[in-house]
Parts: C-alpha cells; sequence; structure tokens
C-alpha cells in the first residue's frame, strides 16, 4: 500500500463521486502532466508568478486526493516562488515530480 | 421561497478535477451545477443564467475570481446572491480581498461534502430572509404610497366641505397646516342669518386618519346648521352627540366655539378642553382668559352635555385668540416645550394689536429653530363693524328671509296615519326651514308634542286623563291607548300652521282640531300648580312655552300664539 495518497480521503471521495471517480482521477492526472513539465520551463525562464500560480492549482488538486507529500511539496514551491528564492526551487520541483509519479501509480491502483 | 427546492449554483474553477468534484457534491445534494473554467464565463453565466449561489476560486486566468465577484455582486443590485470562494486559508492577503471585493464566505481545500452542504444552506436561508425583508419593505412603501393617496382625497373631501365658510372674513386671521386635518385640527367658521359669525377650533384626539374622521360631521353639522340660523347652543349640543354617535371611545374633540355678534358687538365663547383662549383689549392691552369649563365634544349623553356660554362685551377692534396645544406644545431642539407663559408673554408686551398675530407665529417657528411647525394651529377673530365682515350685497335681512316666510299648511291625519305614524318630526323640518324659527326647534317641539297628544289622546281617543292618577291607572291608561288606536277606524285630527313676518322676527299660528267631543276647558281655569301634574293636558306646559293659548267651540279646537324675535 502505498503512502502516496491517503485511503481515508480517497474513500470518501469515491463516495462522492460514485461512478465519476475514473473521471475524477483522469481530470487530474491529465492536469498534472500539463502542470508539473511546466514547473522547470517557468523556472528557467524566472517567470516566478506563473510558478507560483500553477504551483497552487496543483496544491488545492492534489490536496482533494489525499496526496500530502505533493500538496506539501507544491505549498513550499508557491512559497520560494512567491519570495523569488531561486536556491532550492530546482531541487523542490524535481521532487514534485517525482512524488507525482508515485501519486499517480498509486490512483492508478484505485481507479 | 422554499429551501428545500432546488437551486442553480454556479461554479467558478479553472481546474478540471476541482470542478468535477464540486458539481458531484453539487448535484448529490439536489442542487444544479454550472460551471466555468475562468472569471469572465462567470460573469457571463451569472448574467444568463441567474445562479442563486455563486462557488468561486480565487485565481483564475483570463480573470481572477475578485473581479468576478465585484461584477457579480454589482450585477446583482438588490437581489441577495453569496459568493463563496474557494480557496486555502494559508493566505491572509487574499482572504481578506475576498472580503472586499464582495465575498460572503470562504471554504478551503480539501473540499469536504459536509461543510459545504452546510454552507449552502446557511446562505439559502439567509438569502430566504433576505427577500422576505425586501418584499416587506416594498410592501411598506406600497402601503406608505395608498395611504398619502388616501390623505390627499380625505384631504380634498374636507376642503369641499370646510371651504364654504368665512375664514377669509377680513377680521378673521388663522394659520392651520395644509394637512392639519391629520393632526387632528380643524377650523370651522360662518356667518349666521343674522349676521353674527361663528368659529369653531377643534382638536380631535389622536393623529393621521383616526382623528380626521370626526372632522368631516363636525363641519357638516356646522356648516348646515350656522347656515340655517341655528343658536350656538343647539350647535354644541348636536355636534356633541353626533360625536358622541359616531366616534369609538376614546376618540373626542376639544374644542372652542365663539360666536362675534357684531350688532350688539358682544362675544359668546364656549371652551371645552381647549387652552385657555385670550381676550385682548386693544385700547389699554388688557388681557382676559377664558378657561376650559367644559368636557370635551363626543364625550357626554345630550342629556349630560352643558352648553352654558360665557358672555364679554367687546369695542371694535378688540381681538380673541383661539390656539390647539400645538403652540404650547411646540418644542425647541433641546426637546423643551414653547409652554403657555411665553404665548402669554407676548400679548402682554403687545403694542400695537394688529401684530400680535405674526408675532406668535414667528416666536413660535424662531423658538423651533427656524423649521415651520405643521402642528400648530393659532386663529385670531377681531370685533369688527358688521358691514366691514358681511359685504352690503348679503344684507343679513335678505339673508335671515331666505327659505320660508309667510306661509300656511294645513294637514289632516286619517285613522290609518294616525296608528302608525308621528308627524311630529316631519312639522318640525318645515318650522325649521324658517330661518328664524330654527333655533327655537326645541321649544316648538315641545309645544307640537303637548298640543298633539292632547288631539290625539283626550280628542280622537277619548281617553280620560284622570285615569293616570295612580301607578296602577297609568299603566291601564297606556293599554287602552294601544287599544283603542289599534280599533281606530274612524276620527282625524286637522294640524294648521300659518307664519307671518313680524317687524323683528316673525308670529306662528298653531291650530290642532280634533275629531273628537271636545271638553269643558272653562274648568282649567285657574290653573292650580301641582294640582294635575299627570293629566291636564299639559296647559301649563303649553302656557309657559307660547305667547296665547285658546280652546274654542266644544273644547276640541286649540289655537297656539308662537312668536319669535331675531334679538332674542
Amino acid at each position: 500500500m502505498s503512502d502516496a495518497v491517503d485511503e481515508n480521503t480517497l474513500t470518501m471521495l469515491k463516495e462522492v463521486m460514485e461512478d465519476d471517480f475514473g473521471k475524477l482521477i483522469d481530470a487530474y492526472l491529465d492536469d498534472c502532466n500539463y502542470k508539473i513539465p511546466q514547473l522547470p520551463q517557468l523556472l528557467a525562464s524566472r517567470d516566478f508568478e506563473q510558478l507560483r500560480r500553477t504551483a497552487h492549482s496543483l496544491k488545492g488538486a492534489s490536496s482533494n486526493f489525499g496526496a500530502h507529500e505533493l500538496t506539501d511539496l507544491c505549498l513550499r514551491i508557491e512559497q520560494a516562488a512567491r519570495a523569488e528564492e531561486e536556491a532550492g526551487l530546482e531541487a523542490l520541483i524535481a521532487a514534485a515530480e517525482r512524488e507525482q509519479r508515485r501519486v499517480a501509480d498509486a490512483l492508478c491502483k484505485h481507479r | 421561497m422554499d429551501s428545500q427546492q432546488p437551486l442553480k449554483i454556479l461554479i467558478a474553477d479553472d481546474t478540471d478535477s476541482d470542478r468535477l468534484i464540486l458539481e458531484s457534491i453539487v448535484r448529490r445534494e439536489g442542487h444544479v451545477p454550472v460551471s466555468v473554467a475562468d472569471g469572465k464565463q462567470a460573469v457571463a453565466a451569472f448574467l444568463e443564467q441567474r445562479p442563486d449561489l455563486v462557488l468561486m476560486d480565487a485565481l483564475m486566468p483570463v480573470m481572477d475570481g475578485f473581479e468576478a465577484a465585484e461584477l457579480i455582486k454589482a450585477q446583482a443590485g438588490d437581489e441577495l446572491v453569496p459568493i463563496i470562494f474557494l480557496t486555502s486559508l494559508s493566505d491572509t492577503e487574499s482572504l481578506v480581498r475576498c472580503l472586499e471585493v464582495g465575498g460572503d464566505d470562504f471554504i478551503s481545500k480539501p473540499y469536504n461534502r459536509v461543510i459545504l452542504q452546510a454552507k449552502i444552506k446557511a446562505f439559502m436561508r439567509m438569502r430566504d430572509m433576505h427577500r422576505v425583508v425586501q418584499q416587506q419593505r416594498d410592501q411598506i412603501s406600497l402601503h406608505n404610497r395608498q395611504l398619502l393617496q388616501e390623505q390627499e382625497v380625505a384631504k380634498k373631501v374636507f376642503d369641499n366641505i370646510a371651504h364654504t365658510g368665512c375664514l377669509d372674513a377680513p377680521n378673521v386671521k388663522y394659520r392651520l397646516s395644509p394637512l392639519a386635518i391629520f393632526n387632528g385640527d380643524v377650523i370651522v367658521a360662518a356667518i349666521r342669518p343674522s349676521g353674527s359669525m361663528m368659529v369653531l377650533l377643534g382638536d380631535f384626539t389622536g393623529h393621521g386618519l383616526p382623528a380626521a374622521v370626526g372632522a368631516m360631521p363636525l363641519a357638516n353639522c356646522f356648516y348646515g346648521m350656522v347656515k340655517k340660523g341655528f343658536a350656538m347652543v343647539d350647535i354644541l349640543r348636536e355636534i356633541n352627540q353626533k360625536l358622541k354617535q359616531t366616534l369609538p371611545l376614546g376618540v373626542f374633540c376639544c374644542a372652542t366655539m365663539v360666536e362675534l355678534n357684531f350688532h350688539s358687538r358682544r362675544a359668546r365663547i364656549w371652551n371645552g378642553g381647549l387652552p385657555d383662549c385670550v381676550l385682548y383689549r386693544q385700547p389699554d392691552g388688557a388681557l382676559q382668559q377664558f378657561r376650559s369649563s367644559h368636557l370635551p365634544l363626543g364625550i357626554l349623553e345630550d342629556s349630560a352635555f352643558k352648553d352654558d356660554c360665557l358672555h364679554v362685551d367687546m369695542a371694535v377692534g378688540d381681538k380673541i385668540y383661539l390656539w390647539s396645544d400645538g403652540i404650547i406644545e411646540a418644542r425647541n431642539k433641546a426637546g423643551e416645550m414653547f409652554g403657555e407663559e411665553r404665548l402669554l408673554a407676548i400679548l402682554q408686551e403687545a403694542t400695537d394689536g394688529e401684530a400680535i398675530f405674526h408675532q406668535i407665529l414667528d416666536a413660535v417657528d424662531g423658538y423651533c429653530g427656524g423649521e415651520r411647525n405643521d402642528d400648530l394651529s393659532l386663529i385670531e377673530l377681531t370685533m369688527a363693524e358688521q358691514a366691514s365682515v358681511v359685504p352690503a350685497r348679503e344684507e343679513p335681512r335678505e339673508h335671515r328671509y331666505s327659505g320660508l316666510q309667510e306661509w300656511a299648511l294645513s294637514l289632516r291625519l286619517e285613522p290609518s296615519t294616525l296608528r302608525l305614524f308621528d308627524p311630529l318630526p316631519l312639522l318640525l323640518s318645515i318650522l325649521v326651514e324658517v330661518p328664524g324659527l330654527s333655533s327655537y326647534s326645541g321649544r316648538l317641539y315641545t309645544l307640537l308634542a303637548e298640543l298633539y297628544t292632547n288631539a290625539l289622546e283626550h280628542g280622537v281617543l277619548q281617553l280620560d286623563s284622570s285615569l293616570k292618577g295612580t301607578p296602577a291607572g297609568f299603566a291601564e291608561y297606556y293599554q287602552l291607548r294601544q287599544q283603542r288606536l289599534a280599533d281606530l277606524s274612524a276620527g282625524h285630527i286637522d294640524i294648521r300652521l300659518r307664519h307671518k313676518l313680524l317687524e323683528h322676527g316673525g308670529e306662528l299660528t298653531i291650530t290642532l282640531l280634533d275629531s273628537g267631543p271636545g271638553f269643558d276647558y272653562s274648568q282649567l281655569r285657574p290653573l292650580c300648580p301641582g294640582a294635575d301634574q299627570f293629566s291636564g293636558r299639559g296647559l301649563g306646559l303649553i302656557r309657559q312655552l307660547s305667547n296665547a293659548v285658546e280652546y274654542r267651540g266644544s273644547g276640541s279646537e286649540v289655537e297656539v300664539i308662537f312668536q319669535w324675535d331675531v334679538n332674542d
């Protein structure tokens, strides 16, 4: 059992979504597949504002699935981007990319 | 609006997965979601779909949630459309912005079904209450408009009645707010056929329409009776009785009535419940106050009503002031009342009688901080030459003899009429059409009643008045009367009235002739007072009330002469 997502949160979410749960996971993963690759690009172009917004959006979406680790990483990226603290951002983004893959694997099992 | 009814809920969020979750929650609660992905779409969807509630993400591309919320609130106008911001509670700065743009609440991610459900319910209850409040507000404003329209109509009706008076006479100054009738204040003034002027200032208890309704019968009564020449006491009695009959308990009219006789230079004053009225003597400025000595109009039964008036001699130029308590109770900004002392001081210190009226008004207005006081009624009546008050072409004499002058009538009542009909009101209604006679209506009624009773009971029905000597006989008498009247098949009473003019008044001759056998009227002289109080045909009373009484023939015909004088 993976610790990438919180099982209780997912159970509640399943209950709410009923038949649409698979559709929800697809939507979330599509969103991540679109936004996660943007993070290193935005850092490279030093677009901190857009970096902050994208991380904020990923943070909110991930929190709904109980992906606590990923949510926390996104929050730290958001805060660093707001403060324009370049140092450490690269490592945080790399960690987020890795963590997102773990979340995706865990969610695929729940589909 | 029923809170159980499905609601249309606008969801504005640019993240697909967030939208999907919110849509699911909303749908599961039985409501209808409308989803959009940015602020611009949210505003468009709001205008098109008019949702009941908005769930708004703060950070969105194209137009963010703050701007969209501001636009939606502006478009909603009076309608309460709750906006709940979807945000993480970590960022205080954006929470403040949410509130600034009109956001009503927040909900944070991850979304919790129970919390969102509770918030939707709470806001719907709030919106329902808001609607009720607005409906009530609209209803109140509608009612208020209706009330003002109704007051306008009521005022027009009253003005039509009240403006037939002589308030524009040169010796009258008055101030009355245009809407005074709704403060309960009323002023009526009219000239009697004899040329004297009658003025009444009334102050009804209460405010608004309840205070105004009583003014209608009062004015109607006043103008009708003054025009016909009724005496002041009759008018007061009639108004009192009419108000007593028509107004509910606790509604009555404080009033002062004044009659100015320009011929004899005298005033007659009756004050029931109003503040003292004041006589100002022009040459030396001496003041005389006339305190209320009666209960207001509309309280007492006619039998208990006191109509005694104060009489006062006046010289040309002397003035009488009447006011309701509006002046005395006028308040300054500190809430203190103007008071009677200040009012009397103006009169005491006055050097020019002609200026007093405006001095009083200026003083009260000044006291109230220059604001016009609407609850303020004041009248000044000046003793003047008759001709200056009543224009020459409207000579009092002409007035006096408009209506019935010299005339005669004969009326025969046959059995079917005698059985059921009381002819007295009919006769009296004819007599009061003689302007000078109308003020004697009470006396004439008593006279006619005595004469008619004699003709019917002792003449036509042949009842023996001596029966009435004992209580048992009294009852028998009335039993017999009823029986004989019911059985009456023959007999009649002739009533003849004749009126002619004398130099200062007139003479009314009343003749009653019945079909009965008559009686020995020589027995009745001399009359012993008290000896025949139950019977004796009330002759003593008839003699007292008339100038001459004469029985004729067998005693079945009686003639009574009644003379009247305008100067009585």
